[in-house]
Formats: structure tokens, sequence, C-alpha cells
């Protein structure tokens, strides 16, 4: 449960060369890596330093931490791009602090990839030539989700989201796809106390309850839900339910179905190479967030083996192309530069050490396109 | 809108709010008695959460980790109390408050360095993790009520203290005329260390019960210091009836607004709208609370020297 963290406080100002040289490519990483969302940024950090090592890619990698805030996360991109000279930029786990950061770097030049923040701005009207996004939009797994709960008979679910942009996209998503909710309430970003909201749950005349709450927020609701008693089935996309956050909230979260782009169980090649070499170097089963992770860097390999950044044209080319080997196995780009792929349903049970695990169930949706597409024009 | 939900969120207020009064009560009679404007306070908060953690980790036992957190922040308060803070009681306010908040800087880094930037989780005993029945419908969380128990033995215990007591007696005598006391032959400074401990003490079991029930991070404190604070200057400050009444009117306040506030303008807004207007709104609602009774009473409701 303890541990000392002087491995983490080296990591907030780390500079990890990987075989750099004077011509290597330079690659700026802003991320969460401390306070409630920080086992976030931390498995994409992990992921993608992984992917770099596995690859013995040509990169210089300078990973910086946001702790969750948009101005340091402004201030950190100015910092990498004007002094630090990276060409191209990635790492932002929240979408309002890649609302702050990730529209004037792109305008200036800079590649951006994203790794996990995915906002409905970015993928529609405000989508731009140099920003890729290689997780997912927003309202993918939610999108997966309702329509999931639309078949499986649900009739009125309570859906709860922080207020934020993913949390707004997230609920819009769920709702373009099941219809309108029994109820429907944003709490803050980062709250950590429950009660209210849950009083509400159980004076309401809901049948299911549909969640996102990522991180430390997810960890918190699920504990507080767990004693309330209430005993309605949840569901929510795999934010909510990644493998550190069903680590700390143990068996309450038996059964809950949730929807994710990808899971550790899924079979494929580069996948099972992915969670073996990941469970080898940090000694845990890798989360979503390090599958991201993963991916965003093999996709910066593969594009770097047919163009240098410096030539934009040709790199982004070479991005367009996403000529890697998915974990998520088949994975294309949209004409938006957001992902085409499977959404999965998942399901939590019993895991072989006695903490709870997600079990790949099926495939919610196939070849899943976000919804903004049509609405982005370069 | 039932019955059973308005009884089960003024619970959840008196809960937050008592919460609030553990740390409120210590910061008010550190200004009262001492003048002091202490920072650090939350830090001390923090410090209880992590010992209880540690604690537990290792004891298996939460109850051990309980008293090792109140305890741990007492010992870290006086240490603070007799290597800084003593320095501080005949300086300004100003440097009072740049002090105290390198002691945060310096803190949070510490805590950072022994125990790391992610947040551990701290459950709470079996026995207090289920609901127990208070009436038709209303079900409550069991921690929560030890929570409010918690809250209403301290402030039973600090009445009694400040009230009944020869240590009480010079606590008081100090918040009205600090010169006069120490001219009486009373070891001021023996007093002021056990005031903070006192109030030490009582931040770390605030934040070993709330580590509980949400997390135990570095900067846990600091949210809710800000709140103790707009509890004392509403309560007056200096009174422990004031801390009492100011945490209970911000913690019903406060959940009671995050609640009804977006149902009232789901009245005549469509739902997604109402809700991000009302929990906006909820958010700056004791604020506005601070706002009106300071202009209506600008010393708070029980100042002390009145």
């Amino acid at each position: 449960m303890l541990k000392t963290g002087t491995t983490l406080l080296a990591s907030a100002a780390l500079v990890l060369a990987t075989a750099a040289s004077a011509d290597s490519t330079r690659i700026g990483m802003i991320t969460t890596l401390s306070g409630g969302g920080s086992h976030l940024g931390i498995d994409v950090r992990d992921g993608f330093m992984l992917a770099m090592e596995l690859a013995k890619a040509d990169v210089e990698v300078i990973v910086r931490d946001d702790a969750r805030k948009p101005d340091v996360a402004k201030s950190l991109a100015n910092e990498l791009v004007q002094r630090e000279k990276v060409d191209i930029l990635t790492g932002i786990i929240w979408s309002n602090l890649a609302m702050a950061v990730v529209p004037s770097t792109v305008r200036g030049g800079t590649f951006y990839l994203s790794p996990n923040a995915g906002p409905s701005a970015l993928a529609g009207k405000a989508c731009h030539k140099n920003y890729f996004n290689v997780a997912w939009q927003n309202n993918n797994m939610s999108e997966a989700m309702g329509g999931y709960m639309k078949a499986a008979g649900v009739k009125a679910p309570f859906i709860l989201a922080p207020n934020y942009p993913a949390g707004q996209d997230m609920l819009a998503g769920f709702k373009s796809h099941f219809g309108e909710a029994e109820q429907e309430l944003f709490t803050k970003l980062g709250q950590k106390d429950y009660a209210a909201e849950i009083a509400q749950i159980r004076a309401s005349k809901a049948d299911s309850i549909f969640f996102f709450l990522p991180g430390g927020m997810g960890i918190a609701f699920m504990k507080q839900y767990a004693a309330s008693g209430i005993d309605l089935p949840v569901y929510g996309p795999a934010f909510s339910f990644d493998e550190i956050i069903l680590g700390a909230v143990g068996d309450a979260a038996l059964g809950v179905k949730n929807t994710s782009q990808w899971a550790y169980d899924l079979e494929n090649a580069a996948n099972s190479r992915f969670v073996e070499a990941f469970r080898e170097k940090y000694g845990r089963t890798p989360t979503l967030y390090a599958s991201q992770g993963y991916d965003t860097a093999n996709l910066i390999v593969s594009a770097l083996n047919k163009a240098k950044p410096s030539d934009a044209d040709a790199f982004r080319s070479a991005l367009e192309m996403a000529d890697f080997d998915s974990v998520r196995g088949n994975f294309k780009f949209g004409s938006n530069h957001h992902p085409i792929q499977n959404i999965y349903i998942r399901e939590v049970v019993p895991g072989a050490n006695g903490k709870p695990t997600n079990k790949l169930m099926g495939i919610a949706v196939a070849d899943h396109q976000d919804a903004y597409a049509s609405q982005c024009k370069f | 809108m039932t019955l059973a939900l308005l009884l089960e969120q003024l619970l959840n207020g008196v809960q937050f709010g008592v919460m609030l009064f553990l740390m409120a009560s210590g910061l008010t009679l550190i200004f009262g008695v001492m003048g002091l404007i202490n920072l650090a306070h939350g830090s001390l908060y923090m410090i209880g959460a992590f010992v209880c953690a540690y604690v537990t980790g290792i004891t298996g036992s939460f109850w051990a980790g309980l008293l090792a957190g109140a305890l741990g922040a007492a010992f870290m308060g006086v240490l603070v109390e007799v290597c800084v803070i003593r320095r501080l009681y005949n300086r300004d306010h100003l440097d009072q408050v740049l002090a105290t908040f390198a002691l945060i800087l310096m803190i949070s880094e510490g805590t950072r360095w022994v125990f790391g930037s992610q947040p551990l989780w701290l459950d709470a005993p079996a026995a207090l993790a289920g609901s127990i029945q208070l009436g038709a419908g209303l079900v409550y969380p069991l921690y929560r009520l030890l929570i409010i128990l918690f809250g209403v033995l301290v402030a039973v215990g600090l009445y009694l203290l400040i009230s009944r007591t020869r240590v009480g007696m010079r606590i008081r005598a100090g918040e009205n005329d600090r010169e006069m006391v120490d001219a009486l032959g009373v070891n001021i400074s023996a007093l002021y260390s056990f005031v903070f401990a006192v109030g030490a003490a009582l931040a770390g079991l605030a934040g070993s019960l709330v580590g509980a029930l949400q997390s135990v991070e570095v900067g846990m404190g600091e949210p809710v210091l800000i709140l103790a604070f707009v509890v004392i200057v509403i309560g007056g400050i200096g009174s422990i009836k004031g801390a009492l009444i100011g945490s209970l009117l911000v913690g019903l306040v406060d959940t009671l607004g995050r609640v009804f506030l977006p149902t009232f303008f789901r009245l005549f807004m469509d739902s997604s709208d109402a809700s991000s207007v009302g929990s906006a709104l909820a958010s700056i609602l004791i604020y506005l609370l601070m706002a009106i009774i300071l202009a209506l009473k600008p010393k708070g409701m029980f100042p002390v020297n009145a």
C-alpha cells in the first residue's frame, strides 16, 4: 500500500533518452503524475516509454507533471514548445487541460497526439490537421454503453459525471444512444464526497446507475456507494472501472458492466506482447491508459520510419496511414484524425489473486466512428 | 422530494459540518488565544490522515490508526510550534502568513517524498462498512454517523475544557488580555503549546476520519482549510460556539445547495443546463453566505471581545 516515492519524485522532471543522438526527435509529454488523477498519467507514461524502449526508437522524451491544473499545463506547453523545441507534444489526460493547450499548440505548427482526452470540440468544428487523437473521442464509450443498456432492457438510469468537457461529452454520448435518462447530475471535477449524490440516487425511481468518474473520483464514489446499501446495477465507461480502481474498490465492483476500446485479455499478437512486457517491467496489469500510451508511441515510431516531423506534410500523411500494430487489433483514422475502432463490453469478475478484474464479454459496437467527423473541415 | 431524502441530506450536511468543526475549532482557538494565522493547519490535517493510513496498514486496526493520526498530528503540531511558530507571535499577520505558507510547502513536499504522489486508500473498519435503517425509507451509512458522533463528543469535550477547567480559564483569559495573563505568572508558552497541540490533534482526527471516507493524498488539507477559515470568519474569530454554529451552517448550506439548486433550476430549464447552472451556483453559495453575514455582522456571529 505504501511505498517510498523517490522514483515518482524524480519522474516529475524526468528527461528520458532512449539512445538519443543529436538529431533525435524530441517529444514533450505533459501528463498528470500527482494527486487523485495520477494513475492515469503514470500508466500513459509507462505504456509510452515501454513502446519506445521495445522499438529502440531514436527519440528523446521530456516528461512533465501538470497536477491536473490547466494553467500549469499551459505554461508547460509553452516551455516545451518554445524552449525545449519539441517536435511532437502528447500526454494530456483531462479534456479541460487539452482544451487549454491543444488549439494554440497545433496552430503554431507542432504536432499534438492525444493519448487520452478527446473533447468533442476538437473532433468537430475546432479540429486541426496537426491534431491526432489516438485514444477515442470522449462520447464513444458512453454511446456504446447507452446502446447496450437500451438493448439490455434498462428503462430508467441515473446518470452522473463531473462538470467539465469530458463529463458533458460522456452524458451527451450516452443520451444520444439511450434516450433521456431518469435523472442526470453533474458533480465537481475532483470531488471526493458523494453523500449528497448518493442520497439523490436512493430517492430517485432509477433502475440502474451509469457514471463517468475517472481516477480517484471513481474510487471514492464506489466505496461510498457500496457503504450506502443501495443495490442498483452499475454501468459506465471503462474509465470508472480500470484495474487500479478495481484494486482499491474491491468486491463492491463485482458484476459491473463497462465499455472499452481495449481489454488486456483481447486476443491478438500485439496485445499479448504488450501485456506480457508491461507486467514484466512494471509488475502490474496495464490499464486502458497504458494501452493508449503504448499505441501512441508506436504510431509515432511508424510515422518516424517514413518521414521526419520537420517535413510536416510527409509526417502528417505517415501518421494518417496509422501503419502500426495496435493492441486494439483493427485501428484506423477517420477523416477528422479520430479513431474508427471496435468498442467492447467487459464485466468485472473475481480475479485470480482475490482482487476483482475486467473480463472481455464481446463487441458492443464494431468499427465505431465519432459523431462529429462530418463537422470537421481542415 | 420525499421527507426521507430531505432528512438524509440534512444528515449529510451535519456530517460535513461536524468535520469542518474539528478543523475550525482548532484554528479558531489558535487565532483567538495566540493571535496567530496558521495556514499550516491543513497540513496537520494531512499528516493525521497519512499517519492513520500508515499505522492502519501496519497494525491492521483502524482504531489504532485513528489514535495514532490524532497523536501524530499533535506531536507534529508541538514540534512546529516550538521550532517555528513560537517566533512569530509578536510579528504581524503578514509574516505569519508567509512563514506558515512556507510550512505548507515544506510539509507537502516532505510527505510526497516519504509516501509518494499517488493517493493512499484507507478503508473504514468492516464493522462500520454498511448502512443502518434510521426510519421509514431513511438509511444512513454507519461510518458517517460515527463522524457525527465524534463531532458531538469533541464539541462537548471542548465546552467542558474551556468552561470548567483551570486550563480553560487561562485560555479564556488569554483571549481577553494576553499581557495581563503573562503578568499574573501563568506560564504562557506552555499554555500556547498546549492549545496548539489540541488544535493539531483535532485536525489530525478530522484528516484520519475523512481519509477513510475519501482518500489520503498530498494537498488534501488546503481545500478544507479554506472552508475552515470561512467558518471561523462567519462564526467570529476565537469563538468555539461560533465555530460550531458556523460549521453546521456552512455544511448544511453547501450540501443542500448542491442538491436543491439543480432541482430548482430544473423547474424551468432543461435537465443538463439546470445541472450545470445549479452546480456552478452551489459552489459559490457558502461565499455568498459569508458575504451576507459579514455585511450584517462585520465581526462574525459570536465575536469574542464584543
